[in-house]
């Protein structure tokens, strides 16, 4: 377990790697460094993993100290990792499913002029990434956090050359900064009430020192809330997710699905202690969860662009892991979360061959019947939007069923809380199949050119794999978190919440196959408010941007600089008048003096 | 003795380069160069030792300048006087590294004044006689005037003016408080003395002592600058030749900052702490105030200089709060906001240089172009907005930690300027560097010399040392700092 330090040290040996040779590497070799670095951190992590579990019965956590970051006064964070199953899941995860984008990456992007870039920004996130989850402490942590951020940045205006993908790219950054701010704000307030950003301490003290329900558990969970929902997209800042689809396929696969975007989830379940102390800011996580989960399946229902379809979904379904957390179903969250990420890098992934074959299209109207012209992509799609769908026996229908079961658990609100995730699994496979029907569906309109080869099929195919069998994995994140709740749902309620999807995939079918979909005009104002993501865009436009950059606009010149310049106007005015006294007349000097020396006597007199 | 030795090193190496440079072009840069080698290798035995004693300085020279006054040259510096001569000496590296192309005529005046202004600098940071400290407060303002208003740009004229008004008639407040203080020194025990060690015992907890904090407040914020006060440092920062803004940003607003804590709190505990929620105020909206401003530019230098400002805010608030959290983080955030600033005012030279505009507007596209430049302007853009693993990380985040502890409610308006920060220096990356090329570059613009290189070079790494191991300043300072805290209550 000495080894852990390899984990996030060498992704980032592979960044700095790519980053000095500044691109005079032969395109092999920044494949080689690229995606070697993180398969060597994958198998790592392995060794570790076995280490873990051969070492410790009891599962207890593990930490490395590698240096004293900062200590001033009684505050002290270390550069140190830390190891339980919680961040041993995560890095599974991040590293399983990045090795295997990254293996696919190498050959989407081969024919991009900046190819040792791309890999450069993928090292660098895989290390923040992989920090974010084995931080010892939250600052440590909230490097990992930043340092994604900035990945996701860089990435999504990866083809920098276009404004609007640097749009897109300043809006994530700013956005989920937003979120981040409330985070740091609820780091210095935890600082101050517990005098220590040491996680494992944090979450003894949080139990000793906080009484359920009071006002500064409340007050600090709800900001690390806004750190959360920021980076996870959920409400109210979800807005950047779907615009972030600027980036390159591999990019939304990796940050955009599988696990930048789940960065929320880990930080709630890494500081359950916390939240457990407020339980009202739980409940808003879990009504979070729902009311994202919804909004996104709506929105997703009315999008053209395959690629912004999949990011609602991805939103929808992190609604649903933080449904589960608020729920007390927190180690169902995480593996949620793991099978969320197998399944929708297998979607993204495939939908990045689909965009290939068709030479960068991406709206969905354009293409159908590709069932036959495409059979990989097509099978690969359909297992994957399987699992989204949650069909027995996927790892989607395990994970999303152990979520629905536990909030049925929940004393008073539970069967509202269920009834609204079932409804939510019914839209999930009204729009994933109306996906499917579109885009493999119909008559054939296009002639694709399907990317094959050893960096296309294979990782798309054990992806495919993972996804149909992950339900079977068993996850050590379980002895980290609080235990779910226990007992089972009635027997039709199960039945309902299984049946609910097939009858979404009976009404897509209905609606979206055989083309019938093109006569369909059903209210086309609340579909496009759909598609606009429910107003949120130009409500933030109007209520915040706008009256911003107006503001900066009128005082682009600061007004306060019209404090000097204005003194330095009223004397050169004095100036102007003082001089023209002094004009050499020596009848006005008698003047005013004749004057001046009246009204002197005459004050002296009346005074 | 090595203090002066460094200031004399300096001074020589002014006058030596003016008089040398009619002889040969080049012999006033190997001249300055040398003096800062020799300056340097002075200071080096400076470097304080972590854990050291908290009432060590680490170095005292004293000798009688004016008798009759008690007026001595006495110089002493503990490890934060060190560190921040340290930083001197690094940007004047940085600075003569960047005027080595740019400056063409007068270079040996140039030289002249760069040295006489790091002596100054130099000078304030060691000076523990308030009277010497006066007078290095003074030969510091004359020859960065005279840069300004020489090398400057097109408005040099009004910028230069404006920085010597601002600076000299907030000094005057601070000479008149200065004398007042000698003389209230003088009626409670009879001793007429300029010395920082027996003024610190000077009962000030009267309402003059209120009106004399003031007098150095006002200085001081004029140098950091804050608001109000601050309108001289846009149009100077603009006007400046590139090291006139490295030297500018990098050094002399840490005097400022350097004068609150050195002077402001010990000398006047009660009135600073009863003055702390205004001074704390105005830092706060300095922060969030010049964020909004810098976003609004389109000149890139005017841009940094906003951005300057709001960062500065950073170290108001960490000194008004005084605690050693804050007061630590103070440290940091000036060592990193030298560096990133000096770094972010450098490029703008190099632009500049190859531009002949500061116009974002019309930059653009420079990625494919210059893609070194554009690295290294990415990462001080990363730097200038607080991203952790970067010098300002750390600064502004053990400030806000500190203040928190003491004002929760102003720490965290500040700590808003977390997200306006992004949205300025992602406007530098997105007008100057992404995007289709635009017209200032149709005709190619070249990346980085070997020169260049090793200028960003050298102030990349300190910035990424900062980030990772910034305990190698927090060690050094946690001593004085505390023993400064005893100090001012």
């Amino acid at each position: 377990m000495q080894l852990l330090w390899l984990i996030p040290a060498l992704p980032l040996l592979g960044f700095i790697i790519l980053v000095l040779t500044r691109g005079q590497m032969a395109r092999q070799s920044a494949r080689l460094v690229g995606v070697g670095s993180i398969a060597l951190s994958a198998a790592v992590t392995l060794l570790v993993a076995s280490d873990f579990y051969a070492q410790n019965q009891s599962q207890l956590g593990f930490t490395l100290e590698l240096w004293q970051w900062m200590s001033a006064a009684d505050f002290n964070a270390g550069f140190s990792l830390y190891l339980d199953g919680l961040s041993l899941s995560m890095l599974f995860v991040i590293t399983g499913v990045g090795t295997l984008i990254h293996w696919y990456a190498s050959g989407y992007m081969w024919d991009d002029p900046d190819y040792s870039r791309f890999f450069a920004y993928m090292n660098l996130f895989v290390a923040a990434m992989l920090m974010l989850v084995l931080a010892d402490n939250l600052v440590l942590l909230f490097l990992g956090w930043e340092g994604v951020g900035v990945c996701s940045f860089l990435l999504i205006g990866f083809w920098y050359k276009d404004p609007a993908n640097g749009y897109a790219a300043r809006k994530a950054f700013i956005v989920t900064r937003a979120g981040d701010t409330a985070f740091a704000i609820g780091l210095f307030l935890l600082f101050k009430e517990l005098g220590s950003l040491h996680i494992q301490d944090l979450l003894q003290l949080a139990q000793i020192e906080f009484s359920v329900g009071a006002n500064t558990p409340t007050l600090i969970a709800a900001l690390l809330l806004g750190g959360a929902v920021g980076k996870s997209a959920q409400l109210p800042l979800q807005t950047w997710l779907p615009d972030a689809m600027a980036g390159p396929t591999p990019v939304s696969a990796l940050i955009h699905a599988a696990t930048m975007v789940t960065a929320g989830v880990y930080l709630i379940a890494r500081c359950h202690s916390i939240f457990l102390q407020a339980p009202d800011i739980l409940l808003l996580v879990a009504l979070i969860g729902l009311a994202t989960l919804l909004i996104a399946g709506f929105s997703a229902l009315n999008q053209n662009d395959i690629k912004r379809v999949l990011a609602y979904s991805t939103m929808s379904q992190i609604g649903y892991m933080f449904f589960a957390l608020g729920v007390g179903a927190w180690s169902e969250s995480i593996f949620h979360l793991m099978t969320h990420a197998l399944f929708k890098a297998l979607l993204f992934m495939t939908a990045g061959s689909i965009i290939l074959a068709l030479h960068h299209e991406q709206d969905i109207r354009a293409m159908g019947g590709l069932r036959k012209q495409l059979p990989v992509p097509f099978w690969c799609f359909l297992i994957g939007t399987a699992c989204l769908v949650a069909l027995p026996p996927t790892s989607g229908f395990v994970s999303k069923e152990a979520i629905l079961n536990a909030s049925w658990q929940l004393p008073i609100y539970g069967p509202w809380l269920w009834a609204g995730g079932v409804f939510g699994a019914c839209l999930t496979a009204l729009y994933s199949f109306r996906l499917i029907f579109m885009v493999f569906g119909g008559e054939s309109t296009c002639q694709p050119e399907e990317p094959k080869g050893w960096q296309f099929h294979p990782p798309l195919l054990i992806l495919a794999v993972l996804s149909l069998f992950g339900g079977l994995l068993v996850l050590p994140a379980g002895a980290v978190l609080p235990a779910s709740p226990d007992g089972h749902a009635p027997l039709l309620a199960e039945l309902i919440a299984i049946g609910l999807p097939l009858l979404g995939i009976g009404l897509a079918y209905q609606i979206y196959s055989r083309g019938q979909w093109q006569q369909l005009r059903h209210a086309p104002r609340l579909s496009h408010w759909f598609e606009q993501g429910w107003g949120f865009d130009s409500l933030y436009q109007r209520l915040l941007v706008q009256p911003l950059l107006a503001l900066s606009k009128i005082n682009k010149n600061d007004i306060i600089d019209q404090m000097p310049i204005q003194l330095a106007l009223v004397s050169s005015r004095l100036f102007t008048i003082f001089s023209r006294m002094q004009n050499g007349q020596l009848r006005i000097y008698v003047a005013s003096m004749t004057a001046a020396a009246i009204l002197i006597i005459a004050l002296t007199v009346t005074l | 003795m090595q203090l002066l030795g460094i200031l004399i090193s300096l001074l020589a190496g002014g006058l030596l380069a003016l008089l040398c440079d009619r002889y040969a072009s080049a012999a006033a840069r190997w001249i300055s160069l040398t003096s800062l080698l020799i300056a340097t290798v002075l200071w080096l035995p400076l470097w304080p030792q972590a854990g050291a004693d908290a009432s060590t300085w680490l170095i005292h020279t004293d000798t009688v300048w004016v008798q009759r006054f008690g007026i001595h040259i006495l110089l002493a510096t503990d490890a934060i006087g060190s560190i921040l001569i340290g930083l001197t000496l690094l940007l004047g590296y940085i600075a003569l590294l960047s005027s080595w192309g740019e400056i063409k005529h007068r270079v040996g005046l140039f030289y002249l004044n760069l040295l006489f202004t790091l002596a100054g600098v130099i000078g304030v940071f060691s000076a523990m006689d308030l009277f010497l400290f006066f007078v290095f407060w003074e030969v510091m303002l004359v020859p960065m005037f005279l840069i300004i208003s020489i090398w400057g740009h097109e408005n040099r004229r009004y910028a230069a003016l404006k920085f010597f008004i601002y600076t000299q008639a907030s000094s005057l407040l601070m000479l008149a408080a200065m004398l007042t203080l000698v003389l209230l020194h003088y009626q409670q025990t009879g001793l007429l003395t300029f010395s920082w060690f027996a003024l610190t015992q000077t009962d000030t907890d009267s309402t003059i002592g209120w009106w004399l904090m003031l007098g150095f407040y006002v200085a001081f914020l004029v140098k950091l600058p804050g608001i109000p006060v601050h309108n001289w440092l846009p149009d100077a920062h603009t006007q400046a030749p590139t090291p006139g803004s490295i030297l500018l940003a990098g050094i002399l607003l840490k005097t400022g900052a350097y004068g609150l804590l050195r002077f402001v709190f010990p000398l006047f505990p009660q009135a600073a702490a009863e003055f702390a929620p205004i001074a704390i105020t105005l830092g706060v909206i300095s922060i969030l105030y010049a964020a909004k401003l810098a976003f609004a530019q389109s000149d890139l230098k005017r841009l940094i200089a906003y951005t300057s400002i709001s960062h500065m805010g950073f170290v108001s608030l960490g000194i008004f709060a005084w605690n050693s959290l804050s007061l630590q983080g103070t440290m940091i955030q000036m060592i990193a906001h030298g560096l990133s600033s000096a770094a972010l005012f450098a490029i703008a030279g190099l632009l500049q240089q190859r531009l002949h505009s500061r116009d974002l507007n019309r930059m653009g596209g420079l990625w494919q172009l210059a893609p070194k430049l554009s690295a290294f302007t990415m990462l001080f853009s990363l730097a200038a907005l607080g991203l952790p693993g970067l010098g300002n990380f750390v600064g502004e985040f053990v400030v806000l930690l500190g203040s928190f502890q003491v004002y929760p409610w102003a720490t965290a308006i500040a700590a808003l300027g977390m997200v306006l920060a992004p949205v300025y220096a992602l406007f530098i990356l997105q007008k100057g560097f992404f995007g289709p090329p635009n017209e200032l570059v149709q005709n190619g613009v070249a990346d980085l010399s070997a020169r260049e290189l090793l200028m960003l070079g050298i102030l990349a790494v300190g910035l990424i040392i900062l980030g990772f191991w910034p305990n190698l300043i927090l060690d050094l300072s946690a001593a004085p700092i505390h023993h400064l805290l005893q100090r001012g209550g």
